[in-house]
Parts: structure tokens; C-alpha cells; sequence
């Protein structure tokens, strides 16, 4: 009993897939709803994906109380930021933002991997990918947790993006339609709950645009 | 004064010695939402962990592997489920002296609220969300309060059941359990457990899952609380046993089938 409890960490993995796909004029981000730690389920219906602005939605997996520190540390920074401006943060504003709450926990990071997706101030599909220490980037499409090994390839496969080196620089969005990137979406999750145990249960999805935020659920593995 | 450590200048803490193992433990709490509101369960057992150490060492325990460690079953009637206010219950497994602490911080705050004399009383999701940040604090001290805690409760007719980890990691579900109840507890649960359940269909189910606990958990003892909150209040219940059976034959002879073996 004691020796296992020597040598104690802060961490904990509790698994979980993100994934986000930004179109000509919306944006998609989806995460599966299971908590695991070690070969555990601690819940079925847990859910990923915090709303931080109107148009802004960020997905995380990781460390599960990691992961609420920093939705609500940001959400009470977006609160300042209303009564300072009186008005919401923009998707990119809240990027850079999400980059320097990483950043500013460096020695002792948040354990958290998130992608952020949303709209952008003129109403393009953007999608955000983050490293646990706060190094970012803007892309067409990310993911990020335990399925990512198997969603990322897939993704690339399937969405082509023009290479970075490209001059002029090129637009990163996808050429999908919403429902296919829906569909797509559906899709890699079904996949990844095949063979990563950290995945599964209920995917949870978030479609942004013009009209507003929208949710939907569909049911994934549950072993 | 030759012996003081640099380290001792970071402040008044910096010398003294942070929880790295539990020394009075208990093992699992199961706690399930039924009908008019929530049931939990927990043995009353408080195993001692205890660490020789060889002599001359120092006290901070750093090397594991030069410790010798065993564990007794020291103390027969801990209660480990206890009333939170006037809507909440609170179960704890792991570090007892920890979860004595708790409960000062929950009286302390619950006094607090009560002197505001508003007519205001903190229920069951205020009580869960208090009891994350200070768990994920003391996390965060590396000083963590070694504790797996479930809570539930009932105000305004909603009914509350969530749990905390010793490092934060937090949730809601319909049915929890702490330790050893996430293995051999939990599976019977999901199996079992519906939203409809009546108050004795859920001891029921409960009682099925200490039995099992009993069968197979070397800390838990004979002797249960079964504690009830509903919108009329807290009922803990007089602690009881369980009817156990060990007649089976592979018991009375275990070595029976097992060639060249004792």
C-alpha cells in the first residue's frame, strides 16, 4: 500500500482527443466526452469543450484539473476584458492570450493540450494548435490528446493543407462544406475510439458561424 | 549550527516535512443517486501504515527502498462519512488526520455563511467546488491533503453527487466510488443503477458493492455507515455488518486440486 503512494506526482494523464476544422465561414471543434486515469473510466459524460467568447470555443485533454485552472483563469481574464472594452475577445486576441497563460506556467506547466477554434474578425473559420508550455500556431485544421496519433495523419490526409513555404503565402482553410466537415469529424472519432482506450463514450461537437454556436452529440464506443 | 542546511533560508517552511505517504488510511466510499436523493456507503476501518527506518537516517523519507513498510488494521469505528451543512454529505478515503483537517475548513466556512444571516446556506455544488480549489491548491504546494473525497447532497430539489482526487481532478456522475470502489464498485453500478431507484433497491445495491469490497479488499472491515440526504436532511445510520459466507469448499481446502503443492 505505502510503497505505491512513495513516490507521488502532480500529474495525471486523463486522455481525451481534440479535434478542430476551420472552413470559408465557419469553424468546427469536437472532443470526445471520457475521463479515464490509468486503465479507470472515471465518467462517461464529461465535458471537453469550453465556450471562452462568442466566437471562440477551445478543446482540452491532459490533466483534468489543469485543464478547469485554465478555463477559468481565462474566463476571468475574458471577463476583464468586457468591462475594459465592452466587448467579446476576438478569436485571434484569445489565442495569443491562451499562448501566454501556457507560457507564463513554463516551469511548472499546465498539462494541458488544446486546440482553439472560432471565427475571426471577418467571420473566416480559424483553428489554433498549442503545445502544454504555450508554443502555438494558426492552421486549417489541428488535433490534439491521446487519439491525435491516429486522427492527425488522417486529417492530413484527407484536408491537404498548402505548405508553409509557399509564397504568397497561402490560405490555410479547408475547402469542406460544414456538413462534410461534420461528417469528417464524426468520423476520425469513430475511428480513434477503435484503438485508443482514451477515446470514446460520446463525442461532443461545436459548429461556429454565422448564425451562432451550435451543439451536437453522437454516441461513440463505450469499451 | 554547522548542520544547517541552506535550504533553510527559503523560509519557515522549507525544513519541515511534506505528506509523501499516508499513515492512517481508509479504503473506499461508494455513493449512488437514487429517487429522492443520495446514499453513500463506507466501511469504518483506519489501517496504520507504519515505516521503519533505519537508524541514524534522516527523518524526511526520500528513498523509499530504505524503508521497510507493513500495515495494521488499527482502528475499528472511523466515521469517514459526515453531514456538510444543512444539504451536503461528505465521504473521504485515504489520510484520516487529512480528512479531519477538511472538515475544520468546511466548519469554518460554513460558519462563515451562517453569520451573514441571510437565510442563504451553501449546498452541495458550492461545497464540491470549495473542496477542488483546496485540493488542487495544496497540490500545487506539493503538499497535497491525501484524500479521495465524494460528495452529494440535495437543495431546491436537485440532487448533487461529484467527486475530488487528491491532485484536483474533479466530476459529477450519477454513481461514484473512491480507491478500491473504482475497480470492483463501479462496473456493478453501471450495471445496475437506474435513475428510478428506491430507497431500499439502493441499499440494496449499495450493500451489494461493500459486500464484494469485503470479499476483496484487505482494508475494509465488517462494520458499515450507510448515510442518507434527501430535501429533508442528513440520516446516518447506526453502523451494521454484513451477512458473509466463506463456507465455499475451494475455501475450507485450498490446496484440493493443486498437485505438489502444500
Amino acid at each position: 500500500m505505502a510503497k505505491q503512494h512513495a513516490n507521488w506526482s502532480p500529474y495525471d494523464n486523463n486522455g481525451g482527443s481534440c479535434v478542430a476544422i476551420a472552413g470559408a465561414d465557419y469553424c468546427v471543434i469536437a472532443a470526445d466526452t471520457r475521463l479515464s486515469t490509468g486503465y479507470n473510466i472515471l465518467t462517461r459524460d464529461y465535458s471537453k469543450i469550453c465556450k471562452l467568447a462568442d466566437k471562440c470555443v477551445m478543446a482540452s485533454s491532459g490533466f483534468q484539473a489543469d485543464v478547469k485552472a485554465l478555463q477559468k483563469h481565462l474566463g476571468a481574464r475574458h471577463l476583464i476584458y468586457q468591462h475594459q472594452h465592452n466587448k467579446q475577445m476576438s478569436c485571434p486576441a484569445m489565442a495569443q492570450l491562451l499562448s501566454n497563460t501556457l507560457y507564463y506556467k513554463r516551469f511548472f506547466p499546465y498539462y494541458s493540450f488544446n486546440v482553439l477554434g472560432g471565427l475571426d474578425n471577418e467571420g473566416k473559420g480559424c483553428v489554433f494548435t498549442y503545445d502544454a508550455v504555450g508554443s502555438y500556431e494558426k492552421v486549417g485544421y489541428s488535433s490534439q490528446g491521446s487519439g491525435s496519433t491516429l486522427i492527425m495523419p488522417f486529417l492530413d490526409n484527407q484536408l491537404k493543407s498548402p505548405s508553409p513555404l509557399l509564397l504568397p503565402a497561402q490560405d490555410a482553410v479547408t475547402p469542406l462544406a460544414e456538413d462534410e466537415a461534420v461528417d469528417l469529424v464524426k468520423t476520425v472519432f469513430a475511428s480513434a475510439s477503435e484503438r485508443d482506450i482514451y477515446t470514446g463514450d460520446k463525442l461532443e461537437i461545436v459548429v461556429i458561424n454565422a448564425a451562432g454556436l451550435r451543439r451536437e452529440y453522437i454516441d461513440l464506443r463505450k469499451d | 549550527m554547522a548542520s544547517k542546511q541552506p535550504d533553510a533560508l527559503l523560509g519557515p517552511e522549507s525544513d519541515s516535512q511534506r505528506t509523501q505517504y499516508p499513515y492512517v488510511t481508509g479504503t473506499s466510499v461508494v455513493a449512488i443517486k437514487y429517487k429522492d436523493g443520495i446514499l453513500m456507503a463506507s466501511d469504518m476501518g483506519g489501517d496504520m501504515i507504519y515505516c521503519l527506518i533505519a537508524h541514524g537516517l534522516p527523518v524526511k523519507v526520500t528513498m523509499p527502498e530504505l524503508c521497510s513498510y507493513g500495515s495494521t488494521l488499527r482502528y475499528k469505528s472511523v466515521e469517514r462519512i459526515k453531514p456538510i451543512g444543512k444539504h451536503s454529505l461528505l465521504g473521504a478515503s485515504g489520510e484520516i488526520s487529512d480528512f479531519q483537517e477538511i472538515l475544520r475548513y468546511l466548519d469554518e466556512l460554513i460558519l462563515y455563511d451562517n453569520m451573514w444571516d441571510d437565510g442563504n446556506s451553501l449546498g452541495p455544488k458550492e461545497v464540491h467546488n470549495y473542496l477542488t480549489r483546496i485540493m488542487y491548491n495544496r497540490r500545487n504546494k506539493f503538499n497535497p491533503l491525501w484524500n479521495s473525497l465524494v460528495l452529494g447532497g440535495v437543495k431546491n430539489g436537485q440532487k448533487y453527487l461529484g467527486t475530488v482526487s487528491m491532485i484536483g481532478v474533479n466530476f459529477e456522475d450519477d454513481h461514484v466510488a473512491s480507491g478500491f470502489g473504482n475497480h470492483l464498485a463501479r462496473p456493478i453500478l453501471r450495471q445496475e443503477w437506474h435513475e428510478n431507484l428506491s430507497f431500499e433497491d439502493g441499499v440494496r445495491l449499495l450493500e451489494k458493492c461493500m459486500l464484494i469490497l469485503l470479499y476483496r479488499d484487505r482494508s475494509a472491515v465488517n462494520k458499515f455507515q450507510i448515510a442518507k440526504i434527501t430535501e429533508e436532511g442528513v440520516t446516518i445510520h447506526q453502523p451494521y455488518s454484513l451477512k458473509t459466507n466463506w463456507e465455499f469448499s475451494a475455501f475450507q481446502n485450498p490446496s484440493q486440486g493443486a498437485v505438489g503443492s502444500w
